[in-house]
């Protein structure tokens, strides 16, 4: 129950005097949480990890992908995350940069990734999403594509996916798409 | 001598409450002849939100004695809105949601003064927040709400007990609609969960993978989301989508509509896409009204103690029937938000690298590794190697320097801890008060001493 008396007798002036400073906003949750993930990121040696806008915006950042093994072994790839205030509520907007021939990421940059969207879960963090950025490139898989074309290469003829792979990364033409080189 | 009559009459059951003893009072409830006016006289409240809810919280609190109200909408009149939100009329459409309700009301209930705010919610300082004795929420986002709560905890103060002081408690009460069911609770920081306490409780939203829009549509709504979500992309580069703006959602739906010719499927229509690109669910008149006399009755409880607040949530379905279920939660002590943190004392020259060792011996802590930020500013960061590097350089400075010099405040710590064996990590807040310092520790003793 408000204590109507003590609103009576308050006016303005009470407020004034209480502390001298006025109220400034602190962090909101979704911030601190997302303070945490960063500080306890474990990045595998093929990541590394920049902030364009300084050490205290933590909510835009890339990072670079650079593959040791698999088809896509010495390209570099860059993905920006953009966090929103509701983090871990909705998952990190992730974007590929770089343009790559890859059947589970478009040439826009969208990126199909399940833990990007329907298998979000808050208990996900920053470092799982880098985790599972890096089995694309590890494990490519035809079964869900966004790039129906490379999907069907894959399944087809891998040897030729191997090698369109190895011209989108040096620079070249696939089919009728040109992609810049990236390794 | 008629409008006296008919203004007693007016009150007369109001007044029932307020102006007799009863036996499941409030604790400390004291029944007058003049506390409803008493009520009109002194007390501020605020609508968040003249919607759905909003439109029938004012005039609920206009009728419930609230003679000081202040409502705060950012959105214009839309025609859909007008099967339940009652003080909009057709030729208001286009117009400011919160003046035309603020209008409307001071119209129908004499004595009443309403001041709309025609804005968004993060426009207004906290100064504004602070003024007023309650808030009431009449939102319909996570994030709205979010920000609200952040607000209004960010007002409550701890003693050195770690007992929310009473004069800070700024009392909320959130309102939440959606087709048959809603849900009213009550929010005292410190006493009940605040906002985010709770957040646990809400569902994942329902997002479909990108490759089955981009490969295999089975519904209408996956048609209208490729359209949204990869065609808009596909076809205009760097032009971001704005669901508000008429000519981008016939876009998506005609695109959405060619998707769905090209895989047979049905039931693409112009109204469900902008249902599923909004996420809107269709809203009905009683619901709203329902909740809303919730949450206004449990305005008039808080503040005057005429009955036993709601006991924190109360949820309604009226699908079938109608069902209310009210759920004691509790609160969450580790809560961000609102929640104590642990009270440190430190001396001014203590630097942040002290600090950082202090952490992993304090009883209550016993934390490792950890990073701390200060009101956005990252102090110090354990990881990515990146930060760690460009942050280092403050290890040696002085916490009371890096923190501007404040007699005390409230910093965030993440890390590691040990609970049952098991390493775990978390993230604590923490009351930082610095000794020596006018409004630090000293204002506290002399407290503690009278």
């Amino acid at each position: 129950m408000i204590n109507l008396f003590k609103i009576k007798g308050q006016k303005r002036e009470d407020a004034a005097n209480a502390n001298g400073r006025a109220p400034v906003k602190k962090q909101s949750a979704g911030e601190l949480r997302l303070h945490k993930d960063i500080g306890e990121l474990n990045l595998p040696k093929t990541t590394s990890i920049s902030f364009p806008n300084g050490k205290d915006d933590l909510m835009n950042f890339e990072i670079s992908i650079r593959p040791d093994e698999g088809y896509y072994q010495g390209g570099t790839f860059i993905f920006t995350f953009q966090v929103s205030p509701s983090y871990p509520h909705e998952p990190p907007k992730v974007k590929c940069k770089t343009k790559v021939y890859h059947p589970n990421i478009d040439l826009e940059g969208n990126v199909c990734l399940n833990i990007l969207r329907e298998d979000w879960k808050p208990v996900l963090n920053i470092n799982t999403v880098i985790y599972g950025l890096n089995l694309l490139f590890t494990q490519p898989n035809d079964e869900d594509p966004l790039n129906h074309d490379a999907a069907a290469v894959l399944r087809d003829n891998p040897k030729l996916f191997e090698s369109n792979v190895r011209r989108a990364m040096a620079g070249g033409y696939v089919g009728q798409i040109y992609f810049p080189r990236c390794a | 001598m008629a409008n006296a009559l008919a203004e007693q009459g007016k009150w007369r059951d109001l007044d029932k409450l307020l102006a007799r003893p009863g036996n499941i009072v409030g604790h400390g409830f004291e029944h007058s002849p003049t506390l409803r006016e008493e009520i009109g006289e002194y007390v501020r409240v605020l609508v968040v939100g003249a919607g759905g809810l909003g439109c029938e919280l004012l005039k609920d609190l206009a009728f419930s004695g609230f003679k000081n109200i202040d409502v705060i909408d950012m959105d214009t009149i839309e025609v859909s809105n007008l099967n339940r939100q009652f003080l909009f009329r057709l030729q208001d459409v286009g117009k400011s949601k919160a003046e035309v309700a603020a209008k409307r009301v001071m119209e129908r209930v004499s004595g009443v003064t309403i001041v709309p705010h025609f804005c968004r919610i993060e426009d207004k300082g906290l100064e504004f927040y602070n003024d007023f004795n309650i808030i009431v929420l009449g939102l319909d986002s996570i994030e709205a709400r979010s920000y609200i709560n952040s607000v209004a905890c960010s007002f409550l103060e701890y003693d050195c007990d770690d007992k929310p002081i009473p004069e800070t408690i700024k009392p909320m009460v959130d309102g939440g609609t959606e087709g048959f069911k809603g849900h009213a609770r009550v929010i005292l920081p410190g006493t009940t969960p605040c906002f985010e306490c709770n957040i646990w409780l809400f569902p994942p939203q329902v997002k479909f993978p990108l490759c089955t829009l981009a490969e295999t549509p089975r519904t209408a709504a996956h048609c209208i989301e490729y359209a949204h979500l990869i065609k808009w992309g596909e076809a205009h580069n760097g032009k971001a989508f704005d669901a508000d703006d008429p000519e981008h959602m016939q876009w998506v739906y005609s695109e959405a509509l060619k998707r769905a010719e090209l895989f047979g499927i049905t039931g693409v229509t112009y109204s469900l896409t902008q249902g599923v690109v909004k996420n809107i669910i269709p809203a009905i008149a009683s619901t709203n009204a329902i909740i809303s006399a919730a949450c206004a009755l449990e305005a008039l409880k808080i503040v005057s103690g005429c009955s036993k607040n709601l006991s924190n949530y109360l949820t309604y379905n009226g699908l079938e029937g109608t069902h209310i279920k009210v759920t004691d939660f509790v609160r969450d002590m580790d809560c961000l938000v609102c929640g104590p943190g642990t009270l440190i004392e430190l001396d001014t020259s203590v630097t942040l690298s002290q600090f950082i060792e202090l952490l992993g011996e304090h009883p209550n802590l016993y934390l490792l590794k950890p990073s701390v930020t200060y009101r956005g500013n990252n102090l110090y960061m354990q990881s990515p190697p990146v930060l760690e590097e460009m942050t280092r350089s403050n290890l040696h400075l002085p916490l009371f320097d890096l923190m501007g010099k404040v007699p005390k405040d409230i910093i965030n710590v993440s890390g590691t801890t040990e609970k049952d064996g098991k390493k775990t990590s978390c993230l604590r807040k923490l009351r930082v008060v610095f000794k020596g310092v006018v409004g630090g520790s000293t204002d506290m003793d002399i407290a503690r001493s009278s």
